[in-house]
């Protein structure tokens, strides 16, 4: 892996590998994740994608992309830590599998820049068929998180632990800042992203360096630069002096708890792997107690999210089991913290951990997505690096880095029939 | 073992079958890290009835999803841990017609291979352990049912079909899974879960002649005999041509579907499985004149697509996602569909969406996970997946228009629709 920067405030990340059928090539804008910008960068992903001065339409494009032998290129918004990251994520198959030998780096990366600093446009706007119809499925995609209530139930959980923090904003916004945005507005926010955020570009595939740098400089030979910003500082998560507790009710037939906690230690590698040990994977305790020998439930994981030090527990359950399922959640957290693990666990953990690094090499979506992550945050280790830190952890560090793991907020969704 | 080299895929394919009738195919990814290895039986959750030692037994709805549970229990304790001792990520899944288990693993490879062939072949359950499996699957089956995508889906086959148990739900329902004992249960295994029912698939840098060995050592010597299944006897007609159900969803929600001509088995079906993902392309997939206008007039957004599929006895086509008016898109998918049969295609669009198409099939083989999937599928369908280039070599217009002409007409078509509760 190479990281090198192509313009101010650009940078190419390149990860040369020969042994995938396609390449990978992603460009992210890096931005702060705010309530008031989060769902005009989403808009502007879904805008961008609609039309370039040379391919003015879906169609144009589509043939553009087919004649590639099916190149795709999506657009992606995520959220890394408290940055928000939006672009387009390009895949292509190989050169060398091209039937007709010929090079497809070049006119794909072509069409990305085009994506960016070409979009179609009419009396200085975005054209507003595309800015409306793109608006209407911007509120639809908020709201359609209802429809998955995992997902939903996860996302509820975050935000109300991390109200008034960035870290509480969803990577689409919400449907009452998406109504407000309007064409000029949303015009003014694309020149100041593509001018003055940082952009990552990524690339995975058999291509040498200086193809990929010629032929991303020629893309974007027209992107505006005025210098760019430095990935925004994590803001601290202030927990509450007492747990608090939410209920909501939706017409379900199953509930779900989730449970946020804060991480008073600073020991990344030590709860990531105290966070393996209590949920984390098919062997934790969760998985092993509240659904193996309790039944209370098909999915009980927890997740550890590394840049703002915190865990959340998500499960599926029936509704009159919450305070079984709870308890039994706590006492789990409890074991790993006094160390109550039976010889084979901690190894496992380890090894889950250490097999997730070792074969991230074999996926061009998750080594992109890893080195975003570590972009956005400001972050340089390696995936080796990473697992080199899980390698040295101690069972004392795991311990006392679990120690100071803190109930935060409880979230409960339940049937609209059900009484508490 | 024998090579088989695929030169415009870049891959080697190394085959056997063992005396006890396991195929084996090994797929070599030496500058991969990771190995897979999935190990599946033909059996899913549409086998549901069958004849076992000239006897026919109906099993409940449910439970070939409900062993593939408990095959990870062992007379030790759990499979789970045993391999995630190894850093392996085991997991399992059971679809209409197959039921899979697998790890991947960047360490330990044989002897997480062993653990994978030594628990799925050797049954262990007790009364007890039987039943504390339906709290967690009861919970699984709730969990779907609170999914639309789920619900739409299943009921889009029970509108398509009148008897063939693609009607029954993988997981069952609780009512039929309280049913499930430890004594039929084993009765499943002893009928599907033999080497000649089988087949092993590893992906990655591995020696092909060890996983043989390894195969030949733990499994059972002997096969078992063919288990004739009975899917039920579908007509031609529609079961009901409706359906519509009221969810706690952000928006109304399709699926139409079309009853589509079965595919036996054979090099046929490898040939019909592209012609139905081209007419799909061809109908509505995102580069069609029928998308671009449905989704600049607001019709439908991102969440729409669908697919050709097959299962035992049974291919249906199906197309939808999110939209205010379920009906006008339905009814303007037939009428392209009409046009298309009608007109013909555009000839430079026919050869961008199998150029299209052709880079897709090869996009997949950067999975391991759905290298073994379409191998295995291959096996069962009686076709070799990997010659799609081949068949992309030889189609034309008028077998994606026959395609059409005979599958996607209204007399076959069905709405499954979603919409928001009142609230």
């Amino acid at each position: 892996m190479t990281r090198t920067q192509l313009a101010g405030g650009v940078f190419l990340t390149y990860l040369p590998a020969k042994k995938f059928k396609t390449s990978l090539l992603s460009a992210q804008f890096v931005v702060p994740l705010r309530w008031e910008t989060a769902s005009a960068n989403a808009l502007l992903g879904a805008i961008l994608r609609r039309g370039t001065v040379s391919c003015p339409d879906m169609g144009a494009l589509s043939q553009r992309l087919d004649k590639l032998y099916g190149a795709r290129i999506d657009t992606t918004i995520r959220k890394k830590g408290e940055s928000q990251c939006a672009g387009f994520v390009a895949s292509l198959i190989d050169d060398c599998f091209a039937p007709g030998g010929e090079r497809l780096l070049e006119p794909a990366a072509g069409l990305l820049g085009e994506l960016i600093c070409h979009p179609v446009t009419r009396d200085g706007l975005f054209l507003e068929e595309y800015f409306e119809s793109e608006k209407t499925n911007l509120a639809d995609a908020i709201r359609s998180i209802l429809n998955d209530k995992r997902a939903y139930a996860d996302s509820r959980l975050l935000q109300e632990m991390c109200t008034g923090e960035p870290y509480g904003v969803p990577r689409l916004g919400n449907e009452q800042i998406t109504a407000a945005l309007h064409p000029q507005l949303l015009f003014d926010a694309y020149q100041e992203l593509i001018s003055t955020s940082r952009l990552e570009i990524f690339y995975s595939g058999s291509a040498e360096r200086p193809r990929v740098e010629d032929a991303l400089r020629a893309a974007l030979a027209d992107l505006p630069r005025k210098g760019a910003a430095a990935p925004p500082e994590l803001t601290p998560h202030i927990p509450p002096e007492e747990p608090r507790f939410i209920t909501e009710r939706l017409d379900v037939t199953q509930g779900k708890l989730g449970m946020g906690f804060a991480c008073g230690s600073g020991d990344a590698a030590a709860l990531l792997l105290g966070n393996t040990l209590f949920g984390g994977s098919s062997n934790s305790k969760l998985f092993l107690n509240v659904r193996e020998k309790l039944s209370l439930c098909y999915y009980a994981s927890s997740l550890f999210h590394r840049q703002k030090g915190l865990i959340t527990v998500s499960s599926g359950i029936e509704f009159e089991n919450y305070q079984r399922a709870y308890d039994e959640i706590m006492a789990q957290l409890e074991a790993v913290r006094t160390g109550r693990l039976e010889d084979w666990e901690l190894e496992a953990a380890r090894s889950t951990l250490l097999n997730a690094y070792a074969s991230m090499g074999d996926s061009q979506g998750k080594l992109e997505n890893f080195y975003l992550g570590q972009a956005a945050t400001g972050r340089d280790e390696s995936p080796e690096d990473l697992a080199d830190q899980v390698r040295a952890v101690t069972p004392e560090r795991i311990f006392a880095a679990m120690d100071t793991v803190k109930l935060d907020t409880v979230y409960f969704l339940q049937g609209k029939e059900a009484e508490a | 073992m024998t090579p088989i080299l695929y030169e415009r895929l870049g891959e080697t394919v190394y085959c056997e079958t063992l005396p006890n009738g396991l195929e084996i195919r090994v797929v070599p990814k030496p500058d991969h890290a990771k190995k897979y290895a999935f190990f599946a039986t033909r059996y899913g959750g549409m086998d549901t009835r069958f004849s076992l030692d000239g006897q026919w037994l109906d099993t409940p709805a449910g439970i070939a999803h409900y062993l593939e549970h408990k095959m990870f229990d062992t007379k030790e304790g759990n499979a789970l841990q045993e391999l995630a001792k190894n850093g392996a990520e085991p997991n399992a899944f059971t679809s209409n017609s197959m039921t899979g288990y697998y790890f991947d693993s960047t360490d330990h490879f044989d002897e997480n291979l062993e653990i994978l062939l030594s628990f799925v072949s050797v049954p262990w359950f007790t009364q007890e352990s039987v039943a504390k499996e339906q709290g967690i699957i009861g919970q699984e089956i709730r969990m779907i049912e609170d999914n639309p995508d789920w619900q739409i889906y299943v009921r889009m086959l029970r509108a398509l079909y009148q008897v063939s148990t693609a009607r029954t739900s993988i997981a069952g329902t609780v009512e039929s899974i309280a049913q499930i004992t430890a004594e039929t249960l084993y009765q499943c295994h002893k009928a599907f879960y033999t080497p000649s029912n089988m087949i092993l698939t590893v992906v990655g840098g591995v020696d092909p002649v060890k996983v043989s060995g390894l195969a030949r050592r733990i499994l059972p010597q002997e096969g078992g005999p063919a288990i004739p299944r009975d899917y039920g006897q579908e007509p031609e007609a529609l079961e009901t041509r409706e359906t519509r159900l009221a969810m706690e969803v952000s928006s109304p929600q399709f699926l139409t579907g079309y009853k589509c001509c079965p595919v036996q088995e054979g090099e046929d079906r490898l040939r019909t499985m592209i012609l139905g993902d081209l007419a799909c392309d061809l109908l509505f997939g995102e580069s069609s004149p029928l998308y671009q206008r449905l989704y600049s007039q607001g019709l439908i957004n991102a969440s729409f697509g669908g697919a050709f599929e097959l299962m035992p006895g049974v291919a249906y086509l199906y197309a939808g996602g999110e939209s205010k008016e379920p009906r006008a898109v339905a009814a303007e998918l037939q009428k392209e569909a009409d046009r298309l049969v009608r007109e013909g295609l555009d000839g430079d669009f026919f050869q961008r969406t199998l150029r299209a198409s052709f880079g897709s099939n090869l996009r997949g083989l950067n999975s391991f996970e759905n290298i073994a999937v379409s191998l295995t599928e291959g096996y069962f369908g009686g076709y070799d997946p990997f010659r799609f280039p081949q068949v992309f070599d030889s189609v034309s217009q008028e077998d994606v228009l026959r395609f059409l002409q005979e599958n996607v007409t209204e007399s076959r078509s069905v709405l499954s629709e979603i919409v928001p509760k009142e609230a």
